[in-house]
C-alpha cells in the first residue's frame, strides 16, 4: 500500500431528505483514491443512499433534495452535468441487470452512447472490459449469446465489465454480491481487490466479514428510532474492526445488534 | 360443507360454460358467414372475386353482374396504412411521453383523455370527420375532381381512432420494462433520451409491435366512420393526378363498407358476395392477429 493517499471523494456537511424525512443527517468523509471503501451499517441507515449520491441517482427520486457539498477530485458533482458525473462514476446494482442484448452490446453499450462507432476500437474495448472483469475466458467465443443467458455471477461481473468500459474513475457497488452464491461471491472479493489498482471503489455490504475481507477503509452508518443516518466512524478496516473507537460500531461488529 | 363444495362444483361448470359458450359463438359466426358465402365463391370463383377489380351488381341482370373486390380490399389497405402511417408516430410518442416523461398530474389528465377518445362512438368520428375534415381537405388541396371524401380523410379519422389501442399498449409495454434497465442504463451516463431509445425500446418492442399491429387489426375492422368520409365509390381507385400521392384524394370503398352498403337490398349471388367479402375481412384480421401473436412470442426476451 502506498503510504501517501490523495482524496477522490469529500463530502462536507451532506445531508439528505425524501420530503420532510431527513434520510442522512450531515455526513463529512474523504474517500480515499485507489482504495477500497466498505460502507457498513443496520437495514435502513441510508448505506444505500448515501451511496447512490456519488453518482446522482437519489436525482431519479423527485421528492429527494440534499444539502452540504460533495467533491469529486475537487469539482463540485452538484455543479457537474448528471451525465459526466456518472461516466466518471460507475455503479454496480445489487442485482445483476445486464440489458436483454448480447454480451458484446452489453459491455459496447457505454462506449457507443458516448459516440464510439469504431468496430475495432469497440472490440478492443469489451475485450479489456471483460478482461478485467475475469469473465473473458467464459465468454469469448460467445460474445453474442444474451447476457440474460448467463448465471448469476458471470451476470455480475458482465455488469462490472460493462461499467469498466466507460472507464471511469470510481465504481460504486451497492451489496453486488447479496444475489449471488458463495463462490461467485469469492470471485467478486478477488475482482474487486484486482480492480482497486485501477479504481476507487466504494462499496455497500450487509456482510461484515466481506467488507473486512475486500476493504481498505470502512465507513459505519447508524440510525436510531428517528431512522436518520448519521456516519459514526469512518476509517482504516482494520482499526475499526479491531479497535473501533465508538461504542455502537462495536456493538455492531461483534454482532450485538443489526 | 358438502353444500359448500356443491356450490363450489357448480360455479365451476358455470364458469366452463361461459367459456365454452363464447368459443362456441364466435364458431357458430364464422359456419354461418362461410355457409352464407359458399354460393358466391362457387359462383363468382374465388381467384375471380378477389382479383377482379370491378365490382359492378345489377339487380335485375345478374349474368352481366361482375363481383371482384380486389378494389375493397386495395381500398382497406390504403386507409390502414395511411392510419398506421399518421397514427402510430403519434401513438408512440404519447406512449413514451406519458410512459417516461409526463409528471404526474399530466398524467392524470391526458390517461382519462385517451381513455375518453375510445369511448367516443364510431359515428361520431364519421360526423366530425364529414362536417369538418371532408370540406376542410377539399379546401385545402385544389386538384380536380378532389370532392374531401377519400382516403386521406378516412386515414385521419382512423389515425385518430386507433390512438387509444396504440397508446394504452405501447404505455403498458413501456411501463413493464424493468425498472433496473433504466438504472443501469443511467448509471452508466447516458442521457433520458439514450435510454428510452437505446435500453426501453428494444426491452418493450414486442410490446410496441403488439401495439401496432392491433391497432392495424382495429383500423381493418373499423366500418361506420368509414364508410361516412370515404366516399364509398366502387370504381378501383386511382391517383386523381399524375402526382401519386393524390391517391390519397381518391375515393374508394373498403371491405368493411362494402358489406354495409350493399347489405339492405341485395339478394342472391350479391348478397352470397357480401357475405363472401365479410369472410375475407375475417380471415385478413386474422391473420393480423396471428402475426401479432407471433412477434411478440418471437421477439419478447428470454430471461
Amino acid at each position: 500500500m502506498t503510504a501517501v493517499e490523495t482524496t477522490r471523494l469529500e463530502v462536507q456537511d451532506y445531508s439528505l431528505y425524501y420530503g420532510s424525512f431527513k434520510a442522512l443527517d450531515r455526513v463529512n468523509v474523504k474517500i480515499p483514491s485507489q482504495q477500497v471503501t466498505a460502507i457498513i451499517g443496520p437495514s435502513g441507515c441510508g448505506k444505500s443512499t448515501f451511496l447512490r449520491t456519488f453518482n446522482r441517482m437519489n436525482d431519479l427520486i423527485p421528492s429527494a433534495r440534499t444539502e452540504g457539498k460533495v467533491w469529486l477530485d475537487g469539482v463540485d458533482i452538484f455543479n457537474m452535468d448528471a451525465v459526466d458525473l456518472r461516466r466518471q462514476v460507475g455503479m454496480v446494482f445489487q442485482r445483476p441487470n445486464p440489458f436483454p442484448k448480447s454480451i458484446f452490446d452489453n459491455v459496447a453499450y457505454g462506449p457507443r452512447m458516448n459516440g464510439l462507432r469504431d468496430k475495432t476500437k469497440l472490440g478492443e474495448i469489451v475485450e479489456r472490459s471483460l478482461r478485467d472483469a475475469a469473465l473473458w475466458d467464459e465468454v469469448k467465443d460467445d460474445l453474442g449469446k444474451s447476457g440474460l443467458a448467463l448465471s448469476g455471477g458471470q451476470q455480475q461481473r458482465l455488469c462490472i465489465a460493462r461499467a469498466l468500459a466507460v472507464a471511469p474513475e470510481v465504481i460504486l457497488m451497492d451489496e453486488p454480491a447479496s444475489a449471488l452464491d458463495p463462490i461467485a461471491t469469492l470471485r467478486i472479493e478477488e475482482l474487486i481487490r484486482e480492480l482497486k489498482k485501477q479504481y476507487t471503489i466504494v462499496i455497500v455490504t450487509h456482510n461484515m466479514q466481506q467488507a473486512a475481507r475486500v476493504s481498505d477503509y470502512t465507513a459505519f452508518f447508524y440510525t436510531d428510532e428517528s431512522r436518520t443516518g448519521i456516519l459514526v466512524e469512518f476509517g482504516n478496516t482494520k482499526k475499526i474492526f479491531t479497535n473501533p473507537e465508538d461504542k455502537r460500531t462495536e456493538d455492531y461488529i461483534t454482532g450485538r445488534f443489526g | 360443507m358438502k353444500l359448500t363444495r356443491t356450490v363450489d362444483r357448480t360455479i365451476r361448470y358455470l364458469l366452463l360454460g361461459s367459456a365454452l359458450l363464447s368459443v362456441f359463438i364466435v364458431v357458430l359466426i364464422a359456419i354461418f358467414t362461410l355457409i352464407e358465402a359458399l354460393p358466391a365463391f362457387r359462383e363468382i370463383g374465388l381467384v375471380d372475386f378477389l382479383l377482379n377489380p370491378v365490382w359492378h351488381p345489377l339487380p335485375d341482370d345478374p349474368a352481366n353482374s361482375e363481383f371482384g373486390i380486389l378494389g375493397m380490399i386495395y381500398a382497406s389497405i390504403i386507409v390502414t396504412a395511411g392510419a398506421i402511417i399518421l397514427g402510430v408516430p403519434l401513438g408512440i410518442g404519447c406512449a413514451v411521453f406519458l410512459a417516461e416523461i409526463a409528471p404526474e398530474a399530466i398524467h392524470k389528465l391526458v390517461r382519462p383523455a385517451v381513455e375518453l377518445l375510445a369511448g367516443i362512438p364510431s359515428v361520431v368520428y364519421g360526423l366530425v370527420g364529414m362536417v369538418w375534415l371532408v370540406p376542410l381537405i377539399r379546401d385545402l388541396f385544389q386538384v380536380p375532381d378532389n370532392q374531401g371524401f377519400g382516403f386521406l380523410a378516412s386515414s385521419i379519422v382512423l389515425a385518430v381512432m386507433i390512438l387509444p389501442t396504440i397508446i394504452n399498449i405501447a404505455e403498458d409495454a413501456i411501463r413493464a420494462v424493468p425498472e433496473s434497465y433504466r438504472e443501469g442504463a443511467l448509471a452508466l451516463g447516458s442521457t433520458h433520451w439514450q435510454t428510452i431509445v437505446n435500453v426501453i425500446f428494444p426491452a418493450a418492442r414486442s410490446g410496441i409491435v403488439a401495439a401496432v399491429i392491433l391497432g392495424i387489426g382495429r383500423a381493418l375492422g373499423e366500418t361506420m366512420a368509414m364508410v361516412m368520409v370515404i366516399g364509398n365509390s366502387t370504381e378501383f381507385p386511382v391517383p386523381l393526378t399524375a402526382n401519386p400521392l393524390t391517391i390519397f384524394l381518391a375515393r374508394g370503398r373498403t371491405l368493411t363498407g362494402n358489406v354495409v352498403m350493399g347489405l339492405n337490398y341485395a339478394a342472391g349471388v350479391h348478397r352470397s358476395a357480401l357475405f363472401a367479402t365479410g369472410v375475407v375481412l375475417f380471415l385478413m384480421i386474422m391473420l393480423v392477429n396471428g402475426m401479432a401473436r407471433v412477434i411478440v412470442k418471437r421477439w419478447s426476451y428470454k430471461g
